[in-house]
C-alpha cells in the first residue's frame, strides 16, 4: 500500500534503532516520552516500538484516547437514550464496552436496545434516511481529527431537512488538556510525541506554549514505525540540543497551519465549552458543544433523561491517563481487572493503555 | 443462579467464551473425549485401527449471502473441515435447518442448491436431515447446524496436542478474508469492492497431504479468531513456544487494505478455506510441494515454527524488527476508527 | 485516537469521492478538502478525507532518512 509500506521499512527502521541508542548515550539523564495519542499507543505495541529502545528511554502512554477520557455521564447518558422508544443509538465500536454507573452500551444492546457500530458518521447519517420513523443519534467521541467530520456530515444533515438525525456530543480538544498535563507536579516528561493526524487539521500553532512556557520539545508524528522511530530521534536530537521547539516529522500529511477548511467547518458548527474529561476531571474550554444554529440536532436540547448518581471506583485510570503510573501499577490491573471484566475505560479501550499493555505483554508482564 | 446475561462477546471465540465452555459446558458434560475440545472428536469404536471423527458446528452468519458464498457453503465447509483437520476422511452429514417465518423460498433454493454443489465437490453426502420453521423473529432468516462422520485411517495421528519444538508451521493460503467479506457486507461498513471469503472444502488438500501423515502432527483451520487463535490454543495444547514472521504470513492487498480501513488485525479476522499446519521440520518441504499442487493450497508458505522456549506463548517478529507477544483476543475486533 | 490511511481518489461525484486501497474501494466524503482531484492520495479518516497528501513531502522524508543513516553507517565504518 503506498504511503504505508515504504515506512515499515525494516532496514530503515533498523537503523534508526541504531542512531536512537547512539544519541541517547550522550544524554545522561533517564528520558520520559509521552505520546497522547491512542493510536500511538497501539502503534507502539503493535510495532514493537517498546521492545527496541534502549532501557533509559520510557514511553509513557497519555489522554489521547477519546473513548478512555469519555465521561461516566456521557456513557450513562446514551444508555439512557438507547432505552428511549423508536431510538437507534451509532457509536464508534469501542464506545460499546466502556462502563458508565451501572450497566454499558453492549450490555444494554444485550437487552434489547437498538445500538449500531458504525464506522463513519456518514453511516449513521445513513441509517437515518433508510429509517424516517426512528430517531437517530450518534454518540459522537473523538478529538480534533473526527470533529470535523461530524461537522461536515451535520451540514449536509441541514442542507438535507433530515429531522431524525441528532448527536450526542462528546467531543473533546486536546491542547488543554495537554496543559493540565504539564502543569501537574506530578508529570515528568521530557519530549511529547504529537499526535499525527489531531494535527493534520489544527496544525502546529496551537502547541508552541508547550516549547514556550514548559520548554519542552514536541514533535508532530506519523504512525507507522519509521515516522515513531523518526519522531523519537528528533526528540532526542531537540533534548540533547536542550534547544525545545514543535517540529514536525510527519511533513507529508501535515502543515503548520493545518487544514484551514477543516478548522473554518468546525467553527462554524460547533463552539468551545468547560467539559468532563475522565480520570482528569474539569478542563475549561476543551470541550465542544453544538451552536444555536445546529440545536436541532443536539440530543440533549430535545431529550430529557433520567441519569444514575455517579459511584466513585477504585479504577485508577485518572493516574493512568495522565503518566504518573503505569498500567501493571494500578492495583486492579489484571485481578479484577481485565479486557473480559474492565472496570475503568483505559482496559476496555482498544487504544486504552491498560488494554494495550495487558494485550502486549500477555496481561504476565 | 447466575444474573449474568449472555452477551455476543461470548461467542466470537475469544477468552469470554473459552471460560464459558469450560465453567458451564465442560464442567457438566466433561469426559475424556470432549475434553480435548478439538475440532472433531476423535471416537474408537473397537480401540484399534480406524478411528471415527465425529463434530458438529451451526452457522448463524449474517450476511446469509457474501462474496464468495452463502450460508449453505459454509455450513457443508465447516464441518467438512472440522473432520478433516483431525486427519478424517469425511463421509457423512447430517443438516438441520431452522428457518424464520416469512424466509423467501427462492432464497432458500439458492441456499440448498449451493449446499449441493459443495457436497458434490466435498465427495459427501447428506444422510439425514431436520426442518424447522419459527414464528418471524424466532431466528435470524435462517440458521443451520450441520454434523458430520468421517474414517481417520490407522497410524493417522493429528491433533492439537501434537505439535512439537522445531515443528515448520505452514499455512495454505492468504489469511482473514472470510472475516473481512463478512465485516464488509454488513450495514455501515461496505466497500465498492466484492470482497471474497475463502470459504472452500479442504478435505481433498488434507487427503493430498496425508501421504506424509507421520510428519503431520497438527492441523487446524483458523476460524473465529483468525490465525492469531488458532496459534495460541495449539501453543497451549502441546504446551511449546511458537514464533512466526509478520513478513511471512500471507494477506492480499485488498484485505490488507480494508483491514488498515478499519483499523483491524488480520491476524484475528477468520478464514474459512486455510488451513495450518505443525509438520516435522525434515518433511515440511514436501508437504509444502504437495500443498501447492492442490488449487486451495497454491500459495502455501512457511510462516514460523514451533519453539521450546516461552511455552504456550506466540510471538510476531515483526517488520520492524522487534518482537511482541500475539495474544488471544478478548473479544470481537469492533472496527476502530479513534 | 486518529485511525488515517493513505487512499487513492478514483472518481469524483460533488461532495463524494469513490477512493481506493490496495485494491478495495469505497465512497467518503470530501468537503474537508477542497481542491482534490482524481489521483490524488488522501488521507482518510472515519468516512472523510482529512487533508492531501504530498507525495514530495513523502518522497523527501524517505530520502533523508536513506541519506542519514548512510552517513550513519559510513561513521561507523570509520
Amino acid at each position: 500500500m503506498k504511503y504505508v509500506d515504504e515506512f515499515r521499512n525494516s532496514a530503515i527502521a533498523k537503523k534508526l534503532v541504531h542512531k536512537i541508542n547512539r544519541l541517547s548515550k550522550t544524554i545522561k539523564q533517564d528520558i520520559a516520552l509521552m505520546e497522547v495519542c491512542g493510536t500511538h499507543t497501539v502503534a507502539m505495541f503493535r510495532h514493537g516500538i517498546r521492545n527496541i529502545l534502549p532501557k533509559k528511554i520510557r514511553i509513557i502512554s497519555g489522554p489521547g484516547c477519546p473513548v478512555c477520557v469519555t465521561s461516566q455521564q456521557d456513557v450513562d447518558k446514551a444508555i439512557a437514550i438507547a432505552g428511549s422508544k423508536d431510538t437507534t443509538i451509532t457509536t464508534f465500536g469501542d464506545m460499546i464496552k466502556v462502563p458508565g454507573t451501572q450497566s454499558s452500551l453492549a450490555q444494554a444492546r444485550a437487552e434489547g436496545n437498538d445500538i449500531r457500530v458504525v464506522y463513519s458518521v456518514l453511516d449513521a447519517l445513513d441509517i437515518a434516511r433508510k429509517n424516517p420513523k426512528r430517531k437517530v443519534v450518534h454518540l459522537a467521541i473523538g478529538f480534533e481529527t473526527t470533529v470535523p467530520t461530524v461537522a461536515a456530515a451535520l451540514k449536509r444533515a441541514k442542507r438535507l431537512k433530515y429531522r431524525n438525525f441528532f448527536i450526542l456530543c462528546a467531543h473533546k480538544i486536546i491542547p488543554p488538556a495537554l496543559k493540565v498535563l504539564l502543569n501537574s507536579p506530578r508529570c515528568k516528561i521530557n519530549g511529547l510525541i504529537l499526535p499525527g493526524h489531531v494535527s493534520t487539521i489544527i496544525g502546529a500553532r496551537p502547541y508552541q506554549f508547550i516549547a514556550r512556557k514548559f520548554k519542552i520539545p514536541g514533535v508532530i508524528a506519523g504512525f507507522e514505525a519509521i515516522d515513531i522511530l523518526q519522531a523519537i530521534v528528533m526528540l532526542l536530537e531537540q533534548i540533547w540540543m536542550e534547544k525545545p521547539r514543535i517540529d514536525i516529522q510527519y511533513t507529508r500529511c501535515v502543515h503548520s497551519e493545518g487544514n484551514v477548511t477543516a478548522q473554518r467547518m468546525l467553527t462554524e458548527v460547533f463552539k468551545v465549552s468547560d467539559v468532563n474529561w475522565r480520570g482528569l476531571g474539569l478542563i475549561k474550554k476543551s470541550g465542544l458543544a453544538l451552536r444555536n444554529k445546529f440545536t436541532d440536532f443536539d440530543v440533549q436540547k430535545q431529550f430529557s433523561f433520567k441519569l444514575p448518581k455517579i459511584k466513585k471506583t477504585p479504577c485508577r485510570c485518572g493516574d493512568v491517563l495522565q503518566g504518573i503510573i503505569v498500567p501493571v501499577q494500578c492495583p486492579l490491573f489484571r485481578k479484577s481487572c481485565t479486557p473480559s471484566m474492565p472496570i475503568g475505560p483505559c482496559m476496555v479501550s482498544s487504544e486504552g493503555a491498560c488494554a494495550a499493555y495487558y494485550r502486549y505483554h500477555g496481561g504476565k508482564k | 443462579m447466575n444474573k449474568q446475561k449472555i452477551m455476543l462477546a461470548h461467542g466470537n471465540g475469544g477468552l469470554l467464551m473459552q471460560r464459558l465452555i469450560n465453567r458451564l459446558f465442560i464442567s457438566n458434560f466433561g469426559n475424556k473425549i470432549l475434553n480435548r475440545l478439538d475440532d472433531s472428536a476423535v471416537l474408537s469404536l473397537n480401540n484399534k485401527g480406524k478411528k471415527i471423527a465425529f463434530t458438529t458446528d451451526s452457522f448463524v452468519v449474517n450476511p446469509i449471502f457474501f462474496g464468495g458464498g452463502d450460508i449453505g457453503k459454509l455450513a457443508v465447509c465447516g464441518t467438512v473441515n472440522d473432520l478433516s483437520m483431525m486427519g478424517a476422511r469425511p463421509l457423512f452429514l447430517s443438516a438441520g435447518v431452522i428457518i424464520e417465518e416469512g424466509f423467501e423460498i427462492k432464497q432458500l433454493e439458492e441456499i440448498v442448491g449451493s449446499m449441493r454443489r459443495t457436497l458434490k465437490e466435498a465427495g459427501v453426502e447428506i444422510v439425514c436431515g431436520d426442518t424447522k420453521v419459527v414464528n418471524k423473529g424466532a431466528c435470524d432468516k435462517i440458521f443451520i447446524n450441520t454434523a458430520g462422520i468421517g474414517i481417520i485411517d490407522e497410524g493417522v495421528d493429528i491433533h492439537s496436542a501434537r505439535a512439537r519444538a522445531k515443528d515448520s508451521i505452514i499455512v495454505s493460503g492468504p489469511v482473514a478474508e472470510h472475516g473481512i467479506a463478512i465485516l464488509s457486507q454488513r450495514e455501515g461498513l461496505t466497500f465498492k469492492t466484492k470482497l471474497k471469503s475463502d470459504c472452500a472444502p479442504l478435505n481433498s488438500l488434507v487427503a493430498d497431504m496425508l501421504k506424509f501423515s507421520k510428519s503431520i502432527h497438527v492441523l487446524r483451520d483458523p476460524t473465529r479468531g483468525g490465525l492469531a487463535t488458532a496459534l495460541n490454543e495449539i501453543a497451549a495444547h502441546s504446551n511449546v513456544g511458537i514464533e512466526i514472521s509478520e513478513k511471512d504470513v500471507p494477506v492480499r492487498a485488498s484485505v490488507k487494505g480494508a483491514c488498515e480501513i478499519l483499523g483491524l488485525d488480520p491476524l484475528y479476522l477468520a478464514c474459512e478455506g486455510r488451513l495450518v499446519a505443525f509438520v516435522a521440520q525434515d518433511k515440511a518441504k514436501s508437504v509444502l510441494g504437495a500443498m501447492r499442487n492442490n488449487k486451495y493450497a497454491k500459495n502455501a508458505t512457511i510462516i514460523g515454527q514451533a519453539v521450546s522456549r516461552h511455552k504456550k506463548e506466540v510471538y510476531l517478529d515483526t517488520l520492524t524488527g522487534s518482537n511482541r507477544i500475539l495474544d488471544v483476543p478478548v473479544a470481537d475486533q469492533m472496527p476502530r476508527i479513534c | 485516537m486518529c485511525l488515517g490511511v493513505p487512499v487513492k481518489i478514483e472518481k469524483i461525484e460533488g461532495n463524494t469521492a469513490l477512493v481506493s486501497a490496495g485494491g478495495i474501494r469505497r465512497k467518503i466524503g470530501i468537503e474537508l478538502t477542497p481542491g482534490v482531484k482524481v489521483g490524488d492520495y488522501v488521507l482518510l479518516h472515519a468516512g472523510f478525507a482529512i487533508e492531501k497528501i504530498n507525495e514530495e513531502d513523502a518522497k523527501e522524508t524517505l530520502a533523508l532518512l536513506e541519506q542519514m543513516l548512510e552517513y550513519t553507517e559510513e561513521q561507523n565504518q570509520k
